[in-house]
Parts: structure tokens; C-alpha cells; sequence
């Protein structure tokens, strides 16, 4: 079996008397490629804040390679070789693409005086290993001028520097053109075939399905699914799993719902 | 979403990548004179309406500007403004205002003035000034950083608590420091040399070093990323509030700095030193290039700006105009440079 890169243990999460998580368990094996699927208000986010070390759990255990770990924060996650690509994608907008890709871990030499052209050759290595390449931008060129796809391209070229074993992608296309979001896949295939693990979380059922290895399906909180490649035919298996775990007993008609919702008030 | 409406995901780039593939970056040009104005264009633009400034006073009064005593006028006062003009532009990149630089430049040669004058070496003076300021940024910056406060008004509380403090103890008695004229400190620090008073050589450093700081260094990096995208900076590890608690430290050395030299010009500690230099410091950096909104800005365009806005008082004066014109012509130019800087930059959000 190959090496477990990080598991979290029974992980709960709330806000004051609102559950966000309750007792939620997810590993990611080396050279794995996890699609984490959920409905909106499913927890994926406050989960993935929780592994990236952003948000403390309320309870439960987070290991890396097997080793529980304390004092779990943004700079211990990317320690530990996890490199997230948030869903706002992080990225100072003003500032170069090699201002970006080294944001937090800037090459320096002596008293912290830049490595300026070894940031350049770096920033043109990762980019051209993602195949974000183009005639138009450089690395010097402003973030603020690139396009959404784009953008997430220097965010995750960001995220597969040096030793990063596990790229999260937080709903990596949301909010792209289908063009865009065709440029952000090529990026995540290319992160694929260099054999890093990567936890991919989106709400799109048919891209998570293009990509995805094993699914886990977030639902209220809770882990209401978890299956492999060969256990899901198709991309609609998993929409009508889901339909039915949202909607036990089928889909309720509109009226009813509304009915419901006015009983409750 | 019917299927055919997905993108196609296996070959998005089609031919394009092939084409690209391999090819090495290069900048927009490849002429590094375009690049250099394109990387440059708020402290170019800011010489622009320099020298468009002093061929206007030169030709209103041509025989005043081609003095050298009106320069070296201004190069003895200049040297001080660009010590706290230059830090002050770390601070507004960063987000962040810093009001209190006035008092800290009194309260810090106040304690210069305190050390000469109990007979201790000047040098010395100079190292307790520096130690004054470091700590008196530090003390407003975790006002501002950890108690959450906003920087507008919590420095602006500070200059007010700090100067009225100087003021208190030394009930507006000012101290006369005669035997710096014979020090090395003096010489080192405020003679002149072939006619060129001094100072403006340690400022030229100080800017010189500082550019390289802001651009070259960990600390200018982190300044520019924390000042554009504090929660980004965040969540790459970057200690947000420990960086903003640096800009402010800085503040407080430069202003140091500056409170010393002024001492050292006159001989003499005001308790009001360094309380003209509010108003026109902050013109400085604005003129200078770097925008209110944080995240960019330029130390070699403050510093130009600097310049712009001491030439303006003795231009106006000497240009034969009353000194009445004087905030006209202040304000004219700050508003004209704002106005252009708004068009030569584009904001990117």
C-alpha cells in the first residue's frame, strides 16, 4: 500500500452552536488523486481550511505520514509538503508572477537580499512544468493583468514548488470560461503526471469525475460517501448518489419544499 | 449542462503549447530601456514634474536659480525630510499611515540633545537617538498591530501624547548644544564638503540603500505582498503582523535620524522639532508616485517628491512672488501629480 501523506481523524468543526464538520475522516496516499465533492454548505471549504491549517478544529487528530502532529498552522501544512490553491487564489494581484510563486518563501542569500535571477529561472521552470507558457507574460509580468485561468495557473505553479507532495485545489474553476477552465485542467494534468498527490474539491461532478482517483462525498458535514474509480461508472452515478443523499426518498417537488420551509417559520 | 457544452479537458491547448514549449521567458522587450521605463514610470514621472517645476521658476526668474546658495539651501534641509520620507513609503505600501513621525523625531534628538549635552560623545548621542526611535516605533506599531487599532488615528493620538509629553517635562525650554560645532560627529555628519553641505550624501545612502530594500530584499518583498493581499500573505506564511510592526520600527529609525540631523543644523533642540515636517513629508510620498491603496509604490519617486516639495517653498519666494503663494503652489502640485500618477498607473484588482 502506498504512503499515507496525511489523514485527518475524526475531524469536527463549529461556529458557536453551528456545525460546519462533525467527526469527518479523509486520507490522501501518495500519487493519489482525491475528488472531494459536496454541495454547497457540505463543509469542503472549512475542511480544507483545517488541513491547510488556516481554522483550528474544534476536536480530532491530523496526521502527517502516520504521525500525529501539534501546533498545526499555514507555515507546519507547508512543512509538511501540502501546498493549497485556495478558492480565491491568494495572489497579490499588483505584484510580478515571481512575487507570487515566492510569496512567504522568497530566495534569499546573504542578510536576506533577494536571489533575483534564481527566482526568474525557478518561476520560468515551474511554469513551464504546469505548461503555462506564453509569448505575452512573463515571469515579471503583473498578476493583474493575467486572465482568471491564468491566474490559477500561477497559483498552482506556486503550489508544486520544491517538495509539495500534496496540491489541494479549492474549486479551481469556479467562476472560469469553459476555455479557462480547459487551461486550469491542462495545469492539474500536468501536476498529475509528475506523481504528486492531489486533493481536488469542486462542486462540478463532471470535472472532479475527469480527474479523480477516489471520491469522497461531503454532505451536512459528514462523509456520506467513499469510492474508488472502479466502484463509480459514471459521472451521473455519482449526481443521482448525491441527489439521494441530499433528498433521501427522492427529489421533493418544489411546493412541498416551499411548504416546509413555511411550516418551519 | 448538456455534455457537449464541457470543455474539452484532454487537449485544451491544442497546437499552442507545442509552439511555446520550450521557449524561454523574455521580458515584454527585449530593449531594456523600455523595460526600465515600464518598471520605473511613478519615479519618472514624478522627475517629470520636477524638472517641468524648476524650468518654470528658471524662467520666471533666471538670475535667482542659477545661484548656488539656493541650492545649498535646500540641500541642507532636504537631507532631513528624505530620512522619514523614504521609510514612510515602506508604511503606505504596506496599508498603513504613520502620523506620529513628528514627535518621535522630537522625543528621539531630545534624547540626543540630553546625551551631548551631559558632556558624552556625540556618536554616542546619535546611537541613543536611534535606540529611542526603534523603540517608540515598535511601541506605535503594536499599538496600531495588536491592539487593532486604525493607524490614522492611533498614530495620530501618539504624536499628540508623545509631543505633548516633550512639551510637559521641558515646559517649551529649548536646549542649546554649542560644543557640537568642534565634534566629529559634526564633521562627519553636517559640514560641508567643496561647498556641498554634507547630510545630503548620508540621505543619498540612506535612499539608495533603502530602494534596494524595498526592491531587493525579503523585507520590501514581504511589505508589497502584505500591503496588497494581507490574507494571502497569511496564508503563505507570512507573519502579517510582525511585518507591519517592521514598517513602523523603520519609521521610527529614519525619523530618528532626521530628529538628529536637525538638532545638528542648528546647534539648538526645539521642543517642537520636527513638527513642520508633517504636512510636506506626507506630500512627499504621494507626489512621489506610491498610491494610497498600498501594495506598490516607489522610494526613488518619494525621494524625487521630496525634493519637489522643498524646491517649491524657496522657488516661490525666490521666483519673486510673495510667500503668500506659497500653499497655492503646494497644493497645485500635489494635485497635479496625483492627476497624473491616476493616469500613467493602471490599478489591478
Amino acid at each position: 500500500m502506498a504512503e499515507r501523506i496525511i489523514e485527518l481523524r475524526d475531524i469536527s468543526k463549529s461556529y458557536g452552536q453551528v456545525y460546519a464538520l462533525g467527526g469527518v475522516n479523509l486520507s490522501v496516499d501518495r500519487g493519489e488523486v482525491v475528488g472531494l465533492i459536496g454541495d454547497n454548505g457540505a463543509g469542503k471549504s472549512t475542511l480544507i481550511k483545517i488541513l491547510s491549517g488556516v481554522v483550528k478544529p474544534t476536536s480530532g487528530e491530523i496526521l502527517v505520514r502516520g504521525k500525529p502532529v501539534t501546533g498545526w498552522s499555514p507555515a507546519r501544512s507547508r512543512e509538511a509538503g501540502i501546498e493549497t490553491v485556495f478558492q480565491d487564489r491568494a495572489l497579490a494581484v499588483q505584484q510580478t508572477i515571481v512575487r507570487n510563486i515566492f510569496m512567504g518563501r522568497e530566495l534569499t542569500g546573504w542578510l536576506g537580499w533577494l536571489k533575483v535571477n534564481k527566482e526568474i529561472q525557478e518561476a520560468s521552470r515551474l511554469m513551464r512544468e504546469i505548461g503555462f507558457t506564453s509569448k505575452v507574460f512573463t515571469p515579471h509580468s503583473i498578476v493583474g493583468q493575467l486572465s482568471g485561468g491564468e491566474r490559477q495557473g500561477v497559483a498552482i505553479a506556486r503550489a508544486i514548488y520544491k517538495k509539495a507532495e500534496l496540491i489541494v485545489l479549492d474549486e479551481p474553476t469556479t467562476a472560469l470560461s469553459l476555455t479557462e477552465t480547459a487551461k486550469v485542467f491542462h495545469f492539474v494534468r500536468q501536476v498529475r503526471a509528475s506523481g504528486r498527490s492531489i486533493l481536488f474539491i469542486g462542486h462540478n461532478i463532471h470535472h472532479v469525475f475527469d480527474i479523480a482517483d477516489r471520491f469522497v462525498v461531503l454532505d451536512r458535514g459528514k462523509v456520506a460517501l467513499t469510492a474508488g474509480r472502479s466502484e463509480v461508472k459514471s459521472a451521473e452515478d455519482l449526481i443521482n448518489f448525491m441527489e439521494d443523499v441530499a433528498h433521501p426518498g427522492g427529489l421533493p417537488g418544489l411546493h412541498e419544499a416551499n411548504d416546509a420551509g413555511r411550516a418551519a417559520r | 449542462m448538456s455534455k457537449t457544452m464541457e470543455p474539452d479537458l484532454q487537449s485544451p491547448l491544442g497546437g499552442t503549447q507545442n509552439e511555446a514549449a520550450g521557449q524561454e521567458w523574455r521580458h515584454p522587450s527585449d530593449n531594456w530601456l523600455r523595460g526600465f521605463i515600464l518598471d520605473n514610470r511613478a519615479a519618472l514621472g514624478t522627475l517629470a514634474v520636477f524638472i517641468v517645476m524648476m524650468a518654470v521658476f528658471m524662467i520666471a526668474n533666471p538670475t535667482v536659480f542659477t545661484t548656488w546658495y539656493l541650492y545649498s539651501s535646500v540641500l541642507t534641509t532636504l537631507p532631513v525630510a528624505l530620512f522619514v520620507v523614504v521609510p514612510l513609503v515602506f508604511v503606505v505600501t504596506c496599508g498603513e499611515i504613520d502620523l506620529s513621525f513628528p514627535a518621535t523625531m522630537g522625543f528621539a534628538s531630545w534624547v540626543f540633545a540630553l546625551v551631548v549635552q551631559a558632556g558624552y560623545d556625540p556618536f554616542l548621542g546619535i546611537a541613543a537617538a536611534i535606540a529611542t526611535g526603534t523603540l517608540l516605533g515598535f511601541l506605535v506599531g503594536s499599538l496600531v498591530v495588536y491592539g487593532g487599532l486604525s493607524s490614522l488615528i492611533a498614530t495620530l493620538g501618539m504624536n499628540f501624547l508623545l509631543r505633548g509629553l516633550i512639551q510637559i517635562i521641558n515646559e517649551g525650554k529649548s536646549t542649546a548644544l554649542t560644543s557640537l560645532a568642534d565634534s566629529w560627529a559634526y564633521k562627519i555628519f553636517s559640514s560641508q564638503l567643496y561647498g556641498i553641505p554634507v547630510q545630503i550624501f548620508w540621505a543619498i545612502a540612506f535612499v539608495v540603500l533603502s530602494a534596494l530594500l524595498y526592491n531587493r530584499h525579503r523585507f520590501g518583498a514581504q511589505v508589497r505582498v502584505v500591503g496588497d493581499n494581507p490574507d494571502s500573505a497569511q496564508q503563505m506564511g507570512i507573519d502579517v503582523k510582525r511585518v507591519r510592526v517592521k514598517v513602523f520600527v523603520f519609521v521610527g529609525i529614519g525619523a530618528a535620524i532626521a530628529g538628529t540631523f536637525s538638532v545638528m543644523i542648528n546647534f539648538t533642540w526645539w521642543p517642537t522639532a520636527g513638527d513642520g515636517y508633517l504636512l510636506p513629508v506626507l506630500a512627499s510620498v504621494f507626489v512621489g508616485g506610491t498610491p494610497t491603496w498600498g501594495g506598490i509604490g516607489t522610494v526613488v519617486g518619494g525621494a524625487i517628491g521630496a525634493v519637489t516639495v522643498s524646491f517649491i517653498q524657496t522657488g516661490v519666494v525666490a521666483a519673486g512672488l510673495s510667500g503668500f503663494y506659497v500653499q497655492f503652489f503646494n497644493g497645485l502640485i500635489i494635485i497635479l501629480s496625483l492627476l497624473g500618477h491616476k493616469w500613467n498607473q493602471a490599478r489591478y484588482r
